[in-house]
């Protein structure tokens, strides 16, 4: 199993939800969050105050998916959440080792 | 306002002619009271309370950190309460009594309202109700200086600093200028409180930044207005406001009212414009900020001149005093190194400043004006004017600094550094504006 997270522009959250819905993921978490990679901040102007604003509003959603599944979703996400230019977002991989349904108690991909 | 020293003069004229023809309307031609001018007055005090609360309030608060709005709301909300009970026990009589010997300065005798009574006109209105008018003046005035020690002001040195220098720079500013004192003698033009209310508000918020200090992280941190949405709403009030100010200041429903309110409206609109067109060639894009501090430029530009020049003037009156405005609060404020936080300087001094000069040349009937008195050339009345504002950058200048030294060295003018950082909402007044 592979837990997916992604760093997304907020606008794009509602094609990359279809987008994963069509391919079969059952369930995403998501969070408005803030920070900054290669596109840097930007500058506001209040009469004549100029303050850099570093951190710009981002999406990190994330989700459990099976190792066949994996490439798909991370396809998935690519291509609904790419505009071409900066400031995209990036997708992160990470193992995971263990997943419970609380309502259940099922284990393992039968949880996802 | 000088028409009321003219309607009571022509009432006097008036009885004078019909004791000629009558005898027995002594009585009652003395004080008429008009029930259009009467009803338009009431709704133009209420208009002038509207500016100050909630319009002036959230002006300043959305301006502020969210920390601080709180404590800018209710800095406006009591100096309004406490300047209205002021004016009734000694304020009216000090701006608008009969200062005997000292007439040219300070006015004096009906304290505490003393001789006035539901039956006493004034012009043609109730006195109450020019008594009350005058109060939200008293109200706003003191007001407008909060915005510039917003952020880091003690809020029992604020109240105390106000409530002298209403007393001892509003009342007689007020009475020289409207009171019959020097500045009106000298035959200079402020009809509705250019000099009064605004350059007053102005040079005291200009002396106060300067002995307060900047704001701890000024230049630094991120001082951003937290909530450009309130700024528009009160910047919005205060426009829609400034018509009980002042068309409310001709005291009655007529002609020069009407003058007075498409003046108000297109030097508001011509101020907006001047604004964003400077913002958008200075610096790329027109903000919303800008279009709010525009129009408030405008409103107090054309205060002094409303009653005075002609609506094509009133657009040049405002663009040109937004322009200048924009320069004070952009490149002056920085030049200068002093933090006025919500601009009170740069934008009520001096557009105040623009609009009292300004009338000087605008009044003339080259220009769509009312013209000037007999004798008065353009640049006699320009230099009337630059005497009037003169004195009052003086009077208020001097006394203000003053006052914040005495107040600084007795009680403090800055709350703690800690609690400055913590926001005055929750270490002065023990509140939150906003819950997550």
């Amino acid at each position: 199993m592979k837990f997916v997270t992604a760093i997304i522009k907020p606008f794009k959250l509602d094609e990359v939800r279809e987008a994963l819905s069509e391919i079969g993921v059952q369930g995403i978490t998501v969070t408005e969050v803030k920070g900054f990679g290669r596109q840097k901040g930007h500058t506001e102007l209040y009469r004549g105050a100029e303050y850099v604003i570093d951190f710009l509003p981002k999406v990190k959603l994330e989700v459990a998916v099976s190792d066949k599944l994996l490439k798909k979703v991370v396809g998935a996400i690519e291509k609904s959440a790419a505009t071409g230019k900066i400031g995209d977002g990036k997708i992160f991989v990470m193992s995971l080792d263990e997943v419970k349904r609380i309502r259940t108690g099922e284990t393992g991909e039968e949880a996802l | 306002m000088t028409k009321l020293f003219s309607k009571l003069s022509f009432t006097g004229l008036m009885g004078l002619l019909m004791i000629g023809f009558s005898q027995i309307a002594m009585a009652e031609e003395v004080a008429t009271i008009n029930s259009g001018d009467t009803a338009w007055m009431i709704v133009a005090t209420i208009l002038v309370l509207v500016m100050a609360i909630p319009g002036l309030a959230l002006f300043y608060g959305g301006l502020v950190r969210s920390k601080n709005m709180l404590s800018v709301l209710m800095q406006v909300f009591v100096t309004v309460s406490l300047m209205s009970v002021l004016w009734v026990v000694y304020g009216y009589s000090l701006a608008f009594g009969d200062g005997g010997a000292y007439n040219d300065y300070i006015g004096g005798g009906i304290a505490f309202l003393s001789g006035i009574n539901g039956d006493t006109v004034s012009g043609t209105i109730p006195e109450y109700i020019f008594v009350t008018f005058q109060l939200t003046f008293f109200a706003l005035t003191p007001a407008l200086i909060v915005g510039a020690f917003a952020e880091r002001i003690k809020f029992s040195s604020l109240l105390v600093f106000l409530a002298a220098w209403a007393t001892l720079v509003y009342a007689p500013i007020c009475h020289m200028v409207w009171g019959g004192g020097i500045i009106y003698q000298m035959g200079a033009v402020d009809f509705a409180g250019g000099t009064v209310v605004h350059i007053n508000a102005g040079i005291a918020a200009l002396v106060g930044s300067i002995i307060l200090g900047k704001r701890i992280g000024y230049g630094k941190d991120n001082m951003a207005p937290h909530n450009l949405p309130f700024t528009m709403i009160g910047a919005s009030l205060l426009w829609a406001g400034w018509f009980g100010f002042n068309v409310g200041s001709e005291l009655a429903a007529d002609g020069t009212a009407g003058l007075v309110m498409i003046n108000t409206q297109v030097a508001t609109a011509a101020a907006v414009l001047g604004w964003a067109a400077c913002e958008w060639i200075g610096k790329g894009k027109p903000s919303m900020l800008g279009g709010a501090s525009g129009a408030i430029a405008g409103l107090v530009a054309i205060t002094p001149a409303c009653a005075v020049v002609g609506p094509m003037g009133a657009i040049v009156l405002g663009f040109v005093a937004s322009c200048i405005a924009y320069w004070a609060v952009t490149s002056l404020k920085v030049s200068l190194g002093y933090d006025d936080s919500l601009d009170v300087f740069g934008i009520h001094g001096v557009a105040g400043i623009v609009g009292a000069l300004g009338l000087a040349i605008l009044m003339s009937p080259g220009f769509g004006g009312s013209g000037y008195d007999d004798g008065v050339t353009m640049i006699s009345q320009f230099i009337v004017q630059a005497k009037s504002i003169g004195i009052t950058v003086l009077w208020c200048g001097v006394i203000s600094f003053i006052l914040f030294k005495i107040i600084d060295a007795t009680m403090g003018l800055r709350v703690s550094e800690e609690d400055e950082r913590a926001g005055l909402d929750s270490t002065s007044h023990g509140e939150t504006a906003y819950r997550s």
